[in-house]
This record gives structure tokens, sequence and C-alpha cells, in this order.
């Protein structure tokens, strides 16, 4: 074949199936791997040993960032047109307890939102596991492990007829 | 109280539950139903701008708002509509955390709700500013006056936390639609859906490494919204409590308004849970199961806001405070006193029925105690707001109440305004969270086989 290929896609029938084949790719010395699911599946970020997503860092920077444009807003404003009324303080920091919380939620969920999809190069509307033509059954009820054909194992013949002794229902090249 | 492992019935299969949760927006099965409900819901939207337009015009005159009862329609509508719109979060969100599961069939739902039930409050306060078109001066921005606006003002507070909560509010929803709309987006076959759903999935692929990310920003927002939901209420209900006005100034007041908020928010997501089910036929994934949760769910916010009720009655009698008093008396007796009796009512009675599991299961029964609640809840906002404002501290001051046309024609056209991008949301995307539902019918058969 003389186009580029992206990997190889196995299709299992149930999310067990799916995490003993990927268990027994990494076992085989396979390490440039990735799974399509319906729906999370527990367990598979273990297996496929990926690293600790870091949303929750995102959002804490979000957080500070909220809290601290919420604060430096109130007390300019009351700085640059103080309003005494009746005797109150200018700087009373109960009364920007709940613009300031407000803003913290607002930035760090909106952070970490965007965060999440910019981290999963997210959107991009192609993507060669597309090509799979029997891809359109990862969201309905079948569950996908990929071979990638970068990694350093990856041999056509070889890499399916692997897949394929993992008891998986079907198996195919995906071209770049 | 049924096993939590049964709430779906396990002989369906995964597969199943996407077709049909997909054809729902894909070839949607009932289209004169839909016909007739958005022809009511427009009728009720163009009353909605007829008034609007009749208010920019004329200005708030048009209300039958005074000095004192300078707060009534258009701040009761805001509270009424902003609590209807709690309920959508805290199912989604709370429920979320606590790992409830029968939440997976109702959560987007709610979700819709609350958006639209937020955009309905959020019009009032901006309809209600007497010149409406100034509204961004309530943003901080250079201002040529060199103005600034006043936060230590709760009105302030006000634009602030509705904004933040509908923003945070759209975020969660979509974050938990995209992967329901890339199923979509596999299941189409008509061009126009293809697109619609290939650009609004934004190429989400169930990809492992992307379920995790997903899930953790999921989970965390769902964490932040769950205080979200407690501060938006408790901000709206100290607008109140910061006045001086008797019957106002009181520390029960956030929680009574949280509680009372997803009170009614319940209501309505049992009353959109029983249509959306008989009309598509959904009696497999919304069970009665769910219906019997929502009920019990009903029933202990509706006690916990009747101990509102309690204990403002305690509060009042307890601070010896005449005035207090004054006003306690006027919500029994005074000129608005079926308000007061009307809430208890139609928010205590009817609900009691819930005790009993026949009524929490049936459908009918929840849809009639829903919308009964939801006027109660109604009555109970009116009730707050202008019996405290029509009888002060001044005899001079007092002045009575009595809401114009332009008072109702603005608030049924928010139920329009409601009820037009709800009926749009229900052809446009799964009402139903697909792959939740999937991944708890997988948890249920493997319980199943594993004992």
């Amino acid at each position: 074949m003389a186009e580029q290929l992206y990997g190889a896609l196995a299709e299992f029938s149930t999310p067990e199936d799916l995490l003993a084949a990927t268990r027994k790719a990494r076992e085989a010395g396979y390490r440039h791997l990735d799974a399509f699911t319906p729906f999370p599946v527990e367990g598979l970020d273990r297996i496929l040993r990926f690293p600790r997503p870091t949303i929750s860092f995102i959002g804490l920077g979000g957080a500070i960032t909220g809290a601290s444009t919420a604060l430096a807003m109130q007390f300019f404003t009351n700085y640059d047109y103080p309003l005494n009324v009746g005797g109150r303080p200018i700087y009373p920091v109960s009364a920007f307890a709940v613009v300031t919380f407000e803003l913290t939620i607002l930035f760090s969920a909106l952070a970490m939102l965007f965060g999440m999809l910019w981290q999963n190069g997210l959107p991009r509307l192609s993507y060669p596991v597309f090509n799979g033509e029997r891809f359109h059954r990862a969201s309905k009820d079948r569950f996908f492990l990929c071979v990638s054909a970068d990694d350093a194992r990856f041999d056509a013949s070889e890499t399916l007829a692997f897949l394929s002794g993992t008891g998986a229902l079907s198996v195919e090249l995906v071209p770049e | 109280m049924s096993e939590p492992s049964d709430i779906l019935p396990t002989r369906q299969s995964m597969g199943g539950i996407a077709e049909q949760l997909t054809s729902i927006p894909l070839h949607f099965p009932a289209d004169r139903r839909w016909v007739i409900a958005m022809t009511v819901a427009s009728a009720l939207l163009l009353l909605l701008m007829v008034s609007v337009v009749e208010l920019f015009t004329r200005g708030v005159g048009i209300w039958g708002i005074n000095i004192p009862v300078n707060w009534a329609f258009a701040i009761h509508n805001y509270v009424w509509w902003l609590g209807i719109g709690h309920a959508g979060t805290l199912i989604s969100a709370l429920l979320l955390l606590t790992g409830s599961e029968w939440r997976n069939s109702l959560n987007r739902f709610a979700e819709t709700m609350t958006l639209f039930a937020v955009v309905c409050a959020g019009i009032y306060p901006i309809l209600h500013l007497g010149r409406p078109w100034y509204v961004y001066w309530m943003f901080p921005y250079p201002a040529t006056m060199g103005v600034w606006p006043q936060f230590r003002s709760p009105l302030e507070w006000d634009i602030w936390a509705v904004l933040t909560y509908l923003t945070v509010s759209l975020g969660f929803w979509y974050t938990g639609l995209i992967p329901d709309l890339a199923a979509a987006r596999d299941r189409a076959t008509r061009c126009g859906w293809q697109i619609f759903f290939g650009i609004t999935a934004l190429g989400w692929r169930g990809s492992a490494r992307h379920w995790q990310r997903w899930q953790q920003a999921y989970r965390l927002t769902a964490g932040l919204a769950v205080p979200l939901v407690v501060s938006v209420h408790s901000e709206v209900s100290l607008l109140f409590a910061v006045g001086q006005i008797p019957g106002w100034h009181s520390t029960i007041f956030p929680p009574y308004f949280v509680l009372g908020a997803a009170f009614s928010g319940f209501a309505v997501v049992s009353i959109i849970a029983v249509s959306l089910r008989s009309w598509f036929g959904l009696k497999n994934l919304v069970t009665d199961d769910h219906l019997d949760v929502l009920g019990m769910v009903l029933l202990a916010t509706g006690l916990m806001t009747g101990y509102g009720y309690v204990f403002e009655v305690f509060d009042a009698i307890y601070s010896g405070e005449p005035h207090e008093i004054q006003t306690l008396v006027d919500r029994f007796a005074g000129a608005y006193a079926w308000t007061y009796w009307g809430a208890v009512i139609f928010n205590f009675i009817p609900l009691q029925a819930l005790w009993l599991r026949r009524v929490r299961r049936s459908g009918w029964m929840l849809l009639l105690i829903s919308a009964s609640v939801v006027v109660g809840m109604w009555l109970e906002r009116y009730m707050i707001l202008v019996t405290s404002l029509y009888r002060d501290f001044l005899v001079s001051s007092w002045s009575h109440f009595t809401p114009s046309f332009w008072d109702w024609s603005t608030y049924f056209g928010t139920i329009g305004l409601f009820l037009v991008p709800f009926l749009i949301a229900i052809r446009l995307v799964p009402m139903i969270s697909i792959f939740e539902s999937k991944e708890l019918l997988h948890e249920e058969k493997e319980e199943h086989q594993h004992g």
C-alpha cells in the first residue's frame, strides 16, 4: 500500500474485552495505543498509562485569576469614585464577597472547559480514525482499540494478526 | 423503594438506546403535538414582544407598581423563574457528584430547562430598570462621566450572579452534550443534520484520552456549580434581607429561598419528565422508578420549605418587633392573605399525597401535584414581595398593589420565552443523556451477571 497508515483498529463488543485486549497489547510491547469508547471505561487510562490530567490545575489558575480580577475591579471602582453612604466603609470586604465568589467560579469553570477542549485538540472536525469502516459504532455500542502506526513495534500484517488474536470482532487498517 | 441498580430495565441494548434517543431529533416522531405546543408558545412569545414594546415606549408606569410597592411582578417573577432554574443544575451537578444514577435520564432536559428559565429571569431586572437601554451601566467600563457601578449595592451583585450562573450552566450543559452530539452525528443520514451535528460535536471521537480529561473537567465544573446554585439564590434573597423592610430582614432568607427554589424547580422537572416520556414513548428510560425518586425529592424539599414558613413565624414573634409582627398579621389576615393561604394550600396540601408510593409512581398524579407546587411557589413569591412592601413603618406610606394587564401579559409572555427555545431544543439535541444511560445500563448488566 502506497498511502500512509494511521494505525490498526480492532473492534470489541464489551468494555471487558477491550480492557483485556489492551492489557495484552501493553504486554506485547505496544506503546502508542488509544481506545475509542461510547462512554468512559473505568480503568482504561490506568492500563494505557496515561499521565494524570491537569485540568484541576487549570481550574485553580482560573479561580485565582477570577478572584483577583474581581477584587481589583471592586477596590479600584470604589477608590476612583468613592461614595459615602451613611458613613459606611468604602472598602467593605464583606460587600465584595458575592461578586468575588461569582467571578472565581466563572473564570475557573470557563478555564477548565476551554482547557479541556484545548488539551484534547478540539474542535478538530476530521480525524483519521473516522475513516474506519465500522468506526461509526464507537459512539453506539462498540469499543475500539487503536495501535498507532508510529509505534516502534508496528507492522501492518503482524499487528493485524495480533489484534485478531485478542478476540476482536473485526480488525482493519486505517489510512492517515 | 426499589434497588437503585435496577433503575433502567436491563432488557434493552446499548445500541437500542442510542438509536432511540438520536432518532428523536433526526426523525421527529411527535410532529402534530409539537406544532400545537409551538403555536401556543409562539403566541405567548408574541404577547411578550408586544408587552415589551409597550413598556419601552410608555415606561414602567403601565405596570401596577407604585410607591411603596415598587417591586412587584418584575422582581416576583424574576425570583420565581430563577428558582425554577435551580433544580436543573442541582440535579445534574449535585447528583453527579453524589453518584446518584437516577439522574442520568433527567439531567439533560433539566439543564436545558435551567438555561431558558434563567434567561426568563434575567430579562426581568432589565425590564424593570425604567430605562432598559442603559443596562450596560451595570458593567464597569470607562465611561466619560467617570462614574463606576456601585459594588456595595446588592442590585449590582445581581447582574454578576445571574450572568455567571447563565454562563456556567451553558458551559456545563454543552460539555455534557458533546459526546451525545457525536452519537447523533454518527447516526445522521441527511446532509443538513450531518453538518449540524458534525460542527456542534467538535469532532469528538470518544478517545480514552479525551474521556479522561473530559471526565475531570465535567466533575470539577459540577463541583463548582453546586456552591454557585446556592450562592445565586442566596444572593437574590440578600437583596431582600439586606433591606430593613419588615418581613424581609431575616436570616432565614438564604436557605429558605434556596430550598423553595429547588422545590419549584423539581416540580417543573417532574412536569417536563412526565410530558416528554409520554410524548416520545420514553417509558423505558424515564421509568416509574424515576418518577418515584422525583416524588420523594419533591416531598423532601417541600417539607424543608415548610420549615421556612414555620421559622418565619417564629422569627417574627421571637424578635418582638412590632412592625415584624404587624407584617406577620398582615400575611395571615391582611389584604393579601389570599396569597399566603394560597401558597400554603397549593404548596403543601396536595404534596402530602406523595407519601404514598402509588401516587409517586403515577405520572398524572405527579403532574398535577407539581403544577400545584408551581402555582403555590408563585403565590409565595408574590406574598413575600407585596405583603412586606404595602405596609411598612409609616402609615402615610401605605398603599396597595393591583397587577395591571401589562403585568400579566409580560408574565405570560415569559412562559412563551421559556417554551419556544425549549421546544426548539427538543428537536435539535438528544433530550436524554445517551452515553450516561449506556454507562448505567452496562453497570446494571454487570451487576446482574456477577451478582
